[in-house]
């Protein structure tokens, strides 16, 4: 009986030392961890990754520093090659926006196949508001519908990029509601604001982070969120839905790890940026700049990866931008 | 008056023992970050901004972050110059231009004597655009947001006619150069339809991410001027005679006033060029470059080292980042590559950037403006001390400091993107730019062109998406006509100066 007993005990000891010595084999950097930005310096998913590198420094939440990289090359292009071909995947990882699906649908001949990414973690979905400034005479969606169908291609929407997307909003705008309104590219967010302000523009669909400042001064209004639920940030604003179309979309803003990334460094950094999400200065990042969204992970995030891919396919065939 | 009320208290604020230890900290590592190669005050705010995260905490004030973060963009300014003047290479892209004549006044030995104008030239450029920052900048946010793309592309060829229409160079020589430059800005994806051009090779690396600016800039000034110089004194290598004594010092301070034709050109159209979105302190110092040249009564000394063409893109970079600051604080929009980056940090520190900036945060604000003042102070006193050092460089012999050009030029090109393809661009430029320079070409208007086309082809192309093709747009509105018109006067000046010549040749015969 003795001996059983002793046996006993002995394997749970050993389980025991089993189990702690698993939770040794966790993941830590070991070295300077590489953090791609899949834009410029300055740009809107350049400010959110800097925030978080600051919000990691400060809290000290990683025993390694995140070092930023701009990649901003080929609408993401160079980032998303940059990771595909990462020599150390457990110290690799991304900031991603929308061209996280766009730009690999639009060049196949990269080799990108989003789903072999890994995925950390969502930090937030960043939401498209319609912008007309002040001076238009426009106050609500239905007088935008109707100056615009009457003013045909006179009427004319700045946004980022080509078939991005501003674009993709514009393009779905023209098609649901019949009009005409001529697109033009930007560089970057920013611009837009900057020339809907001056009356170089008739109209925008920043993202609220964009036009916060010249909203706030009164110069631009906001008529319509392209959002399911009205944003908090402003009670007053419909949606679409409210206006008979069901149509919303947003930008994901997540941090992906490089392909072949183990599963260890996989778990770490998804508890790391959980942890920069529930940071005060996170949430009061997203809810100072409407954004939505909760903190989503693993086989979530990758099951929305796979929606948003599809959806994006079938929009950019639709406007003829892909075959 | 009010507004002189607040510069003073913030002009105070800004002397605080804290306040003036963090200027002085950011003036030295910005003169570090400006003066190697490759490393600008992009990179050294990009840097150093979560540790401003730090600073916030033990100041406990949002406006010493920002002060540290602009003197560095200030100080950076400052040491752009001390390489493109006594290594040749340009030791950020906004001192390009002070290459063109910078270097040749090294070789000449006036060494000293650049190094002085330029940081006076700095200090000048710097305080004058403060002052009018300080007494208008919502007048002139309202101006800089009447300048739509139109307006914008008219400015631009504006700057390609001053380096057309002016030169004693060879025209066609100039023109090739500059459609050399403009196809390689056109190398990449192009904006408005998202296609990719003149990609050459399947591959990321290469050429779908642009030619950078500073990759052609390191090679020319860097690489093509060491192979340049081993060429030229293959058979005599010999050092440049750099003398410090504190009475040639004193001599170039008291030979600055000479420049002021320069220096004046460069603090108000350094200025207005910053605070337009978009351009910045690059194509500012550049433009400043070329209409000091063009209103010049000497024009065939520019390029063999004059000091108005140190002083003008000297004062014009410094004017031009304070001018850049401007939509920055008053419009919530970056006016250069680095105000992005601080914009950045404004985010992160909890402002909101945007027209209500200066009503809603002005313990914010008047601390800063009074920053830019002291910033700018001790950047002169800081580099005007350390002449005598930048000048050792200079007294090695050439059989040592040909290697270390190479290194920093390697070394540069690779630390301002993380990219060894550039490396490799960067190579070929260097000895594609000696051949040229063997057949007497021109190389400045290629480095205009690679700046400014980048700036200049979206804006025509929004341009003409706007007026459905019509090129009338441009001579239409109250702002961009007057600057066409003036900019095709400028680009017909050559020609008629041929044709009076034709006309005085035939009478002669």
């Amino acid at each position: 009986m003795l001996i059983v007993r002793k046996l006993t005990l002995g394997l749970i000891a050993l389980l025991a030392s089993l189990a702690v010595s698993a939770a040794h084999a966790q993941f830590e950097p070991t070295k300077p961890i590489d953090f791609v930005i899949m834009a410029g310096k300055g740009g809107g998913a350049d400010k959110m990754a800097r925030l978080m590198q600051s919000i990691v420094e400060k809290e000290e939440l990683a025993s390694r520093p995140l070092v930023p990289v701009n990649k901003s090359g080929g609408s993401g292009a160079e980032a998303l090659v940059a990771l595909n071909s990462a020599t150390d995947p457990d110290h690799t990882i991304m900031v991603t926006l929308n061209s996280f699906f766009t730009t690999p649908l639009r060049q196949p001949g990269l080799g990108i196949d989003i789903m072999t990414f890994a995925p950390i973690g969502r930090m937030a979905e960043d939401t498209f508001v319609l912008w007309v400034h002040k001076n238009e005479g426009v106050n609500s969606f239905e007088e935008f519908l109707a100056e615009a169908k009457a003013r045909g291609s006179g009427w004319v929407m700045g946004g980022t990029g080509s078939a991005q997307e501003d674009q993709i909003i514009t393009d779905f705008l023209n098609d649901t509601f019949g009009l005409e309104i001529k697109y033009i590219p930007y560089k970057g967010g920013g611009a837009v604001a900057k020339d809907l302000a001056g009356e170089q523009i008739d109209s925008s669909v920043n993202n609220p982070s964009e036009a916060l400042g010249f909203y706030e001064s009164g110069d631009v209004i906001p008529l319509v969120a392209f959002t399911s639920e009205r944003l908090p940030m402003f009670p007053d604003v419909p949606t679409l839905a409210e206006a008979g179309e069901d149509f919303a979309y947003y930008m994901q803003r997540a941090v992906v790890g490089a392909p072949g990334m183990s599963d260890e460094a996989l778990a770490y950094y998804t508890d790391l940026f959980a942890k920069v999400y529930d940071s005060a200065e996170w949430q009061q990042y997203k809810a100072d700049k409407s954004l939505l969204g909760d903190y989503t992970s693993g086989d979530d995030l990758a099951n929305y990866w796979q929606v948003q891919r599809d959806r994006h396919e079938v929009i950019l065939k639709a406007s003829g931008a892909i075959n | 008056m009010e507004v002189v009320a607040l510069l003073l208290d913030g002009v105070w604020a800004a002397l605080q023992p804290t306040n003036l230890g963090l200027a002085f900290l950011g003036v030295v590592i910005g003169l570090f970050v400006g003066a190697m190669p490759g490393l600008g005050s992009v990179n050294g705010v990009a840097i150093l901004l979560p540790f401003t995260f730090v600073i916030q905490e033990i100041t406990g004030t949002i406006s010493s972050p920002m002060i540290f973060l602009a003197a560095i963009y200030y100080g950076a300014m400052y040491g752009g110059a001390i390489s493109s003047i006594t290594l040749g290479i340009p030791g950020a892209s906004t001192a390009v231009a002070t290459t063109f004549d910078g270097r040749p006044m090294a070789l000449s030995g006036n060494a000293e004597k650049a190094l002085v104008i330029a940081a006076i030239a700095s200090f000048v450029g710097g305080t004058l655009s403060n002052v009018i920052f300080t007494g208008a900048a919502p007048l002139l946010a309202s101006v800089a947001l009447k300048f739509g793309n139109p307006e914008i592309f008219a400015l631009m060829l504006l700057a390609f006619a001053t380096f057309i229409g002016l030169s004693g160079d060879d025209i066609p020589k100039t023109i090739i150069s500059i459609c050399f430059g403009l196809v390689m800005s056109a190398v990449g994806f192009d904006i408005i339809s998202g296609a990719p051009r003149l990609l050459l090779f399947d591959s990321t690396q290469w050429f779908s991410r642009g030619i950078q600016f500073l990759v052609l800039a390191i090679g020319v000034y860097g690489i093509g001027e060491m192979l340049w110089t081993i060429n030229s004194s293959r058979d005599s290598l010999k050092m440049t005679e750099a003398n410090i004594t504190l009475a040639r010092v004193w001599d170039a301070i008291k030979s600055f006033p000479e420049t002021w034709r320069g220096t004046t050109i460069g603090s108000f159209l350094g200025f207005f060029v910053g605070i337009l979105p978009a351009a910045g302190a690059t194509p500012g110092s550049l433009m400043a470059y070329g209409v000091t040249k063009m209103v010049s009564k000497n024009q065939e000394e520019f390029g063999k080292g004059r000091a108005d063409g140190v002083a003008a893109p000297e004062a014009a970079n410094n004017s031009a980042s304070t001018g850049a600051m401007l939509p920055m604080m008053t419009l919530g929009i970056p006016g250069s590559p680095t105000t992005a980056v601080l914009l950045a940090g404004m985010v992160i520190w909890g402002l909101q950037p945007g027209p209500l900036l200066f009503t809603d945060q002005p313990e914010f604000v008047w601390p800063l403006i009074g920053s830019f003042y002291i910033s700018n102070v001790i950047a002169v006193t800081v580099n005007l001390a350390c002449i005598p050092l930048f000048l050792k460089v200079l007294r090695m012999p050439f059989s040592i400091l040909a290697p270390l050009i190479f290194v920093l030029s390697v070394v540069g090109t690779y630390a301002a993107y993380q990219n060894i393809y550039d490396v490799w661009l960067m190579l070929i430029f260097g000895i594609g730019a000696f051949l040229l320079r063997i057949l007497d070409y021109p190389l400045a208007p290629a480095v205009l062109a690679i700046v400014l086309g980048p700036i200049a082809e979206p804006k025509l192309r929004q341009s003409l998406l706007l007026s459905d093709g019509s090129w009338m747009i441009f001579l239409e509105r109250p702002i961009a006509g007057p600057i066409t018109i003036a900019a095709i006067i400028l680009l017909l000046l050559p020609l008629y100066g041929f044709i009076r010549k034709r006309m005085k040749a035939s009478k002669a015969s």
